[in-house]
C-alpha cells in the first residue's frame, strides 16, 4: 500500500457516530480531531451518512481542511490541493448492530464455539440452540422463528462425525421458517461451519430455503477450533445483507475504502493487535448504555463476550435486577433507601442521555457501574476457557488441583493490562475513579497496568489496523490509551491491620497495612524497577509470601497499592462498611463525607 | 457537537400526525390512498405460515431411517388430519402391527430419508392489522401496510407498558399533583382511557383492570407497584407487549411526580374524546415513546408538520429530568457556551433556568427536556 499521509475514519454508533482524523506528522500518525453528531440511521432521516457527514463537517471545522465535495462526498484519495484525505474507513453498530442465533450440537463443546466464533466477529448472540438445550424441538422452532436474528451459524460434529442431528437441526430451521430482521421478503442468511460429511444433505434441505453458505467445521476435532473461516464468512455477509438492508448503508458502503466493520469486531482487532505487538496479556471492557463487551487475549488467545442487557442506561435496571439493591448499594460510601434507589435507576433508563449532577448521583452511577462490569467478567470468563471434551495429559499437579478440561483461560496473576472504555470510564470526572471501579469490579492480581480508552476511538483503529496495524498501534498507544498507572494486589488473606505488602522503588519504601489502599503519586512515562514484598501467606505473582522485582509504571493517577484482599470481601454491616468505603475514598484522594 | 439537540416529548393541542402500519410479512393491502378509516378498520391482512411439526416415524416404530421411508404411505404436499396414518409395519406373520399416526393437521412439507422424520406444517395463522388511528390513508407500502394521517392531539409520555387500546377518554382526578387511587374509578369507566395526576396506586391499576378501564395515564407510578402490576420486573426499556388489561402511560417518571400542568390541562380538553394509545416504549436505537392520540373531525387550514425538535435558547420552557431539581418546570435564562464544573466533577455544557417558584439554577444541557408543543 502506498504511504498514508492522512486517514478518515468513523463509528456509526446506536446513539452517536463519531469522526476521527489521523495524519502522518514527523513520521508518526497522530490524531488531528474528533468531530461527533447523532446517528441517523433512524426517522425522520433514515439515512446513516447524513450523521457520517456532519460529524465528518466537524472534522473539517477544527482541522480547517476540507474534506467533503460539493455533493457532500468524502473526497478520497486527498487531492494535491490538499483537500480530502488518502483513506476512510467506518465501522458500525447502529440499527441493534448484528444480532444473531448460533446452532450446534452439544451445549458444551460445538454450540459454544459457534458462541466464540459468532462474539469473536462482533455479533450479539440472542439465541443459542443445541441438542442438548434441555428445551424441546417446538420451543426450539418457535423461539427461532420469534427472534427474527441477522443471521444463524449452524455447527456440530467433528468431522466424520454425526451426520443425523445436523440434518435435524437443518430441518429444525425450515420448520421455523425463520425471516431477517431487516428486509423483508428476504432470504435469512444462514452460515453452516459444521461436520464437512453432513454439508450435502444440509444443502438439499437448505439451499432453496435460506441464503446458505457453506463454510470450514470450526470444530473439525474436539481438540481443535477453527473459526476463522466462520468469522470472515459473518463479516461478508454483515456486509453483502444487513449493511446492505440499514438505511443509508448502501452509500456508505461505496464511500469506504475498505468493508465496514461491526463495531465491536474492530475493537477486538485492535485489542488483539497490541496484545500481539507488545506481547502481553490484555483484557478490554466496553460499558455503554445498552451492553458490555469484554475483550481479552490470555496466551494468545482472543475471546470477546458481550452480556447484552448490562449497561448504563438502557439495560440499567437490568443490572439491578442481577445484583439487586443490596449489591449496587454495597459500592456507595453512604447508605442508599431501596425505594429511592430503584425509582433512580429507573429514571436514568427512560432518559438515558442525562448526567450526575450531585455527587451523591455520580456514586450511584458508579457503583452500578462495578456491578455491571463484574457481572459482565464473569460471564466472560465462563466462555472463555480451554476446549471441552479434549482429552488431555494431565500431570500430578493438576489432579490435585482438581484442574478439568474447559477451565477458564482468564489468569488474572500474568495479566498485564486492563483497558476500560464507556462513558462511565472515559468520561469519570477524576481518572483515579476509572481506576477505583477497575479495581473493585475485576480485581485484579500481582501486578497490572489499568488504563482507559481517551475517547473511545477503538473501534476506527480497529478497522485501521486491518488494512494499516502500524498507523493503529501508534495511535493507540499514544492518543487513544490513558494509562492510569500500575496496580500492585497481592493475593490471599492477613491480619487485618497489619503489614501486608512492602514495596520499595526509586529509594522510598512504602509499606501497606491488609484491608488499606495507597496510592503514591508517579507520573505518567516514569518507570521503576521495583522490589516488592508480600507478607505471610499473601501472593504477588512469586508464590506465597515471595518476594518479586518487577517493574512498575506510573500514569494520570500514580501507582496503586490495593492491599484490600483477593478476593475483595466488604464489611457486612452497613455503618462499617461506609465507614471502610470512605477510609479507601480518602486514599485515593476522593470524598471523606 | 455538531448539531446540538435537546429531545423532547410532544405535547400539542393540534398537530398533523402519521402512523404507519406495516405487516410482519407482506401481505394484502386492502385501504387505498384517500380512503377515510376508523381506528378499528383493518387495513392489511397476511397468513403467517405454521411451523412445522416432526412426526419421528423411524423412531416410532423402531426402524431404521430408510426402512421406515420404504413403509410411508404419504407423500410431500399432502394434506393431512390428525389422526391420518403415515406408516405400519407388521411382525409375527401380520398378527402384531406397529402404527404410526400424526397428531397434527396440516400439509406434508418434509421428509427425510436421512433421519426417518416427516414435518407436517400446520396451517397458516392471519395476522390483521388495524389503522389504530380514525384518519385518512396517506400512502400505501406495497403488499406491506399503509400510512395513516389525522389531525388531532398528540400526547407523548415518558414510558408505557401495554399495546394499543382505543376508547373515550376520561380524567379523573381534580389536579395534576393527585394521587390516582381506586376510590375513583367505577364501573362507568368501562371501556374508557382514564387520567389521573402525580402517581396511581397499584390497588387503582387493579380496579383499572377489574371494570374494563383499557388505558391509565399518570405523571409517575412507585417502580415496585409497576413491578406487581406486571407480575414481573422490567430489565430493558423495550416494551408494548405485556399481557395487561389496561394500557398505562407515564407522562413524567418513577416514583411521585406530579404531571406537567401542561399536559393535564390539554388532556382535560380531551374529557369525552376518543382517543387512541399505546404504551410501547423503545428508550435504545429508533426511540418509541408511548403516546396518546385525539383525532379531530375537522383539520384547520394551517399545515402543522411535526416538527423534528427543537434547539435550546433563551427562554425555552424545559423541564429538568435528574436530580437534584428532578421534575421542576422552568424557562432557560442563560445559555453560557464554555463548559462549567458541576458538584459532581463533571466538566459539562450548561444552562441556567428560572424555575417555576423563581428560583434560579444551573443545570446540565443533558439534564433538561424541551417542552415542544
Amino acid at each position: 500500500m502506498a504511504e498514508l499521509k492522512s486517514i478518515l475514519a468513523t463509528d456509526c454508533g446506536s446513539t452517536t457516530t463519531k469522526a476521527i482524523l489521523i495524519e502522518k506528522q514527523d513520521g508518526e500518525y497522530r490524531l488531528v480531531v474528533r468531530g461527533e453528531a447523532p446517528t441517523t440511521v433512524e426517522a425522520p432521516f433514515d439515512d446513516v451518512t447524513v450523521g457520517v457527514v456532519n460529524a465528518v463537517g466537524e472534522v473539517e471545522e477544527l482541522a480547517r481542511r476540507r474534506i467533503l465535495d460539493e455533493n457532500n462526498h468524502i473526497i478520497t484519495p486527498a487531492r494535491d490541493d490538499g483537500s480530502g484525505v488518502d483513506v476512510y474507513l467506518s465501522t458500525s453498530s447502529a440499527g441493534g448492530g448484528l444480532q444473531m442465533t448460533v446452532a450446534g450440537v452439544v451445549k458444551a463443546m460445538s454450540a459454544e464455539s459457534a458462541e466464540r466464533a459468532a462474539l469473536g466477529a462482533g455479533a450479539i448472540i440472542i439465541d443459542v440452540i443445541a441438542v442438548d438445550d434441555g428445551r424441546k424441538d417446538y420451543e426450539k422452532v418457535r423461539r427461532i422463528r420469534e427472534l427474527r436474528p441477522d443471521m444463524i451459524l449452524c455447527s456440530g460434529g467433528t468431522d466424520g462425525g454425526t451426520v443425523k442431528h445436523l440434518v435435524e437441526m437443518a430441518e429444525m430451521l425450515i420448520s421455523a421458517d425463520p425471516k431477517p430482521r431487516l428486509g423483508i421478503g428476504l432470504q435469512l442468511p444462514v452460515i453452516y461451519a459444521g461436520n464437512k460429511e453432513a454439508r450435502e444433505p444440509v444443502k438439499e434441505i437448505l439451499a432453496d430455503k435460506v441464503d446458505l453458505k457453506v463454510v470450514d467445521n470450526l470444530r473439525p476435532t474436539l481438540e481443535r477450533e477453527n473459526l476463522d473461516p466462520a468469522r470472515e464468512a459473518i463479516h461478508e455477509l454483515f456486509l453483502q445483507h444487513v449493511m446492505q438492508q440499514a438505511p443509508g448503508y448502501g452509500k456508505l458502503s461505496d464511500w469506504v475504502s475498505s468493508g465496514i466493520m461491526s463495531t465491536p469486531n474492530a475493537v477486538g482487532k485492535i485489542i488483539q493487535t497490541v496484545a500481539d505487538q507488545l506481547n502481553i496479556d490484555v483484557l478490554a471492557a466496553d460499558i455503554g448504555g445498552a451492553t458490555t463487551d469484554v475483550f481479552s487475549v490470555f496466551g494468545g488467545i482472543y475471546n470477546r463476550t458481550v452480556s447484552a442487557n448490562l449497561g448504563m442506561s438502557y439495560s440499567i435496571c437490568n443490572v439491578l435486577a442481577e445484583a439487586g439493591t443490596m449489591g449496587i448499594g454495597r459500592w456507595t460510601p453512604f447508605e442508599v433507601d431501596d425505594a429511592g434507589l430503584r425509582n433512580a435507576l429507573r429514571n436514568k433508563m427512560i432518559r438515558p442521555t442525562t448526567v450526575p449532577q450531585c455527587l451523591r448521583d455520580l456514586r450511584i452511577e458508579q457503583a452500578v457501574s462495578r456491578e455491571a462490569l463484574r457481572l459482565a467478567f464473569e460471564h466472560h470468563k465462563t466462555l472463555a476457557r480451554s476446549l471441552k471434551g479434549v482429552q488431555t495429559v494431565r500431570t500430578i499437579g493438576e489432579i490435585m488441583d482438581q484442574k478439568e478440561t474447559g477451565g477458564t483461560l482468564v489468569d488474572l496473576m500474568n495479566l498485564n493490562m486492563i483497558v476500560g472504555s464507556g462513558g462511565v470510564l472515559s468520561h469519570a470526572p477524576r481518572r483515579v475513579e476509572a481506576a477505583y471501579m477497575m479495581l473493585d469490579a475485576f480485581q485484579p492480581e500481582g501486578i497490572t497496568m489499568l488504563a482507559v480508552d481517551s475517547i473511545f476511538m477503538m473501534p476506527q483503529l480497529g478497522v485501521l489496523s486491518a488494512i494499516h496495524p502500524e498507523a493503529a498501534a501508534q495511535v493507540f498507544e499514544r492518543d487513544c490509551l490513558i494509562k492510569l498507572g500500575s496496580v500492585i494486589a497481592p493475593v490471599g488473606r492477613h491480619k487485618p491491620g497489619e503489614t501486608a505488602c512492602t514495596v520499595s522503588f526509586n529509594g522510598e519504601t512504602h509499606e501497606v497495612a491488609y484491608g488499606s489502599l495507597k496510592l503514591i503519586p508517579l507520573g505518567l512515562g516514569e518507570k521503576y524497577k521495583a522490589t516488592i514484598k508480600p507478607a505471610g501467606k499473601l501472593n504477588v505473582g512469586a508464590g506465597r509470601g515471595r518476594e518479586l522485582a518487577a517493574e512498575i509504571e506510573g500514569g494520570a493517577v500514580g501507582v496503586i497499592i490495593d492491599c484490600r484482599g483477593r478476593p475483595l470481601n466488604l464489611p457486612e454491616s452497613p455503618k462499617n462498611r461506609v465507614e471502610k468505603l470512605l477510609e479507601w475514598h480518602a486514599a485515593l484522594g476522593l470524598e471523606t463525607e | 457537537m455538531g448539531t446540538a439537540y435537546t429531545p423532547g416529548l410532544k405535547v400539542s393541542s393540534g398537530t398533523i400526525i402519521q402512523k404507519q402500519r406495516r405487516l410482519p410479512l407482506k401481505g394484502q393491502v386492502l385501504a387505498k390512498v384517500g380512503d377515510r378509516v376508523s381506528a378499528a378498520d383493518i387495513i392489511a391482512r397476511t397468513d403467517i405460515p405454521g411451523i412445522i411439526q416432526t412426526v419421528k416415524v423411524a423412531e416410532s416404530l423402531g426402524l431404521e431411517p430408510d426402512e421406515a421411508m420404504s413403509v410411508l404411505q404419504v407423500k410431500e404436499g399432502e394434506d393431512v388430519v390428525a389422526g391420518r396414518l403415515f406408516a405400519e409395519t407388521k411382525s409375527f406373520f401380520g398378527l402384531i402391527k406397529t402404527e404410526c399416526k400424526t397428531p397434527f393437521t396440516g400439509k406434508i412439507e418434509l421428509i427425510s430419508p436421512t433421519t426417518g422424520h416427516v414435518g407436517v406444517r400446520l396451517p397458516s395463522k392471519p395476522v390483521e392489522i388495524s389503522a389504530y388511528i380514525d384518519g385518512v390513508i396517506a400512502e400505501v407500502i406495497p403488499d406491506e401496510g399503509v400510512v395513516v394521517e389525522t389531525y388531532g392531539a398528540f400526547v407523548q409520555g415518558i414510558f408505557g407498558v401495554g399495546g394499543e387500546r382505543m376508547g373515550n377518554l376520561a380524567v379523573v382526578v381534580d389536579s395534576p399533583d393527585a394521587l390516582l387511587t381506586e376510590d375513583h374509578i367505577t364501573e362507568k369507566h368501562a371501556g374508557m382511557v382514564v387520567v389521573g395526576g402525580a402517581g396511581v396506586t397499584l390497588d387503582a391499576l387493579r380496579k383499572a383492570a377489574s371494570v374494563g378501564v383499557v388505558g391509565v395515564v399518570v405523571g409517575a407510578i412507585v417502580d415496585t407497584a409497576l413491578i406487581q402490576y406486571l407480575g414481573h420486573d422490567i430489565g430493558v426499556a423495550i416494551t408494548g407487549h405485556e399481557p395487561v388489561d389496561a394500557t398505562l402511560i407515564l407522562t413524567e417518571g418513577f416514583g411521585s411526580i406530579a404531571m406537567a400542568a401542561r399536559t393535564f390541562d390539554l388532556l382535560k380538553t380531551l374529557e369525552g374524546r376518543s382517543v387512541s394509545i399505546n404504551g410501547a416504549t423503545q428508550i435504545r436505537a429508533g426511540v418509541i415513546r408511548p403516546e396518546i392520540i385525539a383525532p379531530f373531525d375537522e383539520k384547520p387550514p394551517v399545515d402543522d408538520k411535526p416538527d423534528q425538535g427543537q434547539t435550546l435558547s433563551i427562554g425555552t420552557h424545559i423541564r429538568v429530568i435528574r436530580e437534584p431539581h428532578f421534575g421542576r418546570l422552568g424557562v432557560v435564562t442563560k445559555l453560557p457556551s464554555e463548559p462549567v464544573e458541576v458538584e459532581s466533577g463533571a466538566v459539562v455544557r450548561i444552562l441556567e433556568a428560572k424555575l417555576d417558584d423563581e428560583e434560579i439554577v444551573v443545570v446540565p444541557r443533558a439534564n433538561v427536556e424541551i417542552i415542544e408543543g
